[in-house]
């Protein structure tokens, strides 16, 4: 299976639910205590964003969606809600005639994603 | 009698969300303005050069031809790599450009001052090796920060230049074609086609 076959059937997966099928303990390492799971950027294509902007001062729409292989209108729908969350902030500007969207990383946005390694690597110690 | 697939262990799938985070940041520190139809132009000059350093019996003149060729070649990847990082899809962050570029340059050098140390002790005709490694090393060392074509054709430059100290001397020009010439061409077209021109 391609690697965005995978991510993408990793993100069905989280659409479907499979919280259903894991344990107890499972549902509240996901749910409870101080490092519950951020799922704004649980969800894969909003997690690649964040982590793209972790990386990168800066980068425009279109550069990301080059990145993220996927369509303008799911990374505008999920960029929006990053914005809503004031995890990224947009940046609308002209590179010479042509309007530009950009995107960078806001404090609280990498905040959310140290959180969100520190839970990953915590459930994975637990876990193992 | 099948048995459905058991869901992925939560560590799993935690491991597997890091792994995608890692990929996504590496991925997106990526120099991707390294030009493929550059690289094809850069290729077609080296052929050129090629077909007219076998001619030449003076070693200055066959020297002045592959510096002169070098240089067109040059300014024809610089050139490239400009025109494709102002595409609006194409990132060329400073930072990013600058690790390849600083990564890029030290085997060039290397190559410019062993150069002049060949030529002062009369080993021009070792050259062709000396230059597809130290360009092979440049290259590779700079693919570390750029897609995976860049690096492996880094790696295959140096192979050749390792044949090329091997094979006989009146080979060289050969070697030349193959490295400059043909591998910028085919190397060239895998990126023009896969990594957007």
């Amino acid at each position: 299976m391609g690697k965005a076959a995978r991510h993408s059937a990793v993100a069905d997966r989280d659409r479907r639910g499979s919280v259903g099928n894991r344990s107890a303990a499972e549902k509240a390492a996901l749910d409870k205590g101080p490092l519950a799971l951020d799922r704004l950027i649980h969800e894969r294509l909003r997690l690649g964003i964040v982590s793209a902007l972790a990386a990168n001062d800066r980068l425009t729409f279109g550069e990301l969606k080059r990145l993220l292989q996927t369509t303008d209108g799911n990374l505008s729908v999920h960029a929006r809600k990053l914005e809503q969350a004031s995890y990224i902030a947009c940046e609308k500007t002209f590179a010479g005639r042509v309007p530009q969207t950009a995107y960078r990383l806001t404090a609280s946005g990498r905040r959310a994603l140290d959180k969100y390694l520190v839970h990953m690597e915590a459930i994975i110690r637990a876990m193992k | 009698m099948d048995h459905p697939a058991a869901p992925p262990l939560l560590h799993e799938h935690a491991a597997e969300n890091l792994r995608f985070i890692r990929d996504t940041m590496a991925r997106a520190t990526d120099f991707t303005a390294v030009p493929g139809v550059g690289g094809v132009l850069m290729g077609v000059v080296a052929l050129a050069a090629a077909a007219v350093a076998g001619s030449l019996r003076d070693v200055r003149a066959w020297l002045g031809l592959w510096i002169a060729a070098a240089g067109v070649a040059g300014a024809i990847g610089l050139i490239a790599v400009l025109r494709k990082a102002r595409r609006p899809d194409m990132p060329l962050h400073r930072a990013v450009a600058r690790r390849f570029a600083l990564a890029f340059m030290p085997a060039l050098i290397v190559g410019a001052v062993l150069t002049a140390v060949f030529v002062e002790h009369h080993l021009a005709a070792q050259l062709p090796g000396c230059w597809l490694v130290c360009y092979g090393a440049a290259v590779t060392s700079g693919g570390a920060f750029s897609v995976r074509p860049v690096p492996f054709m880094g790696a295959t430059f140096m192979a050749l230049g390792v044949c090329a100290f091997l094979a006989p001397t009146t080979w060289g020009d050969s070697f030349m074609a193959a490295g400059f010439g043909v591998l910028h061409i085919g190397f060239g077209i895998a990126i023009a086609r896969n990594y957007g021109g």
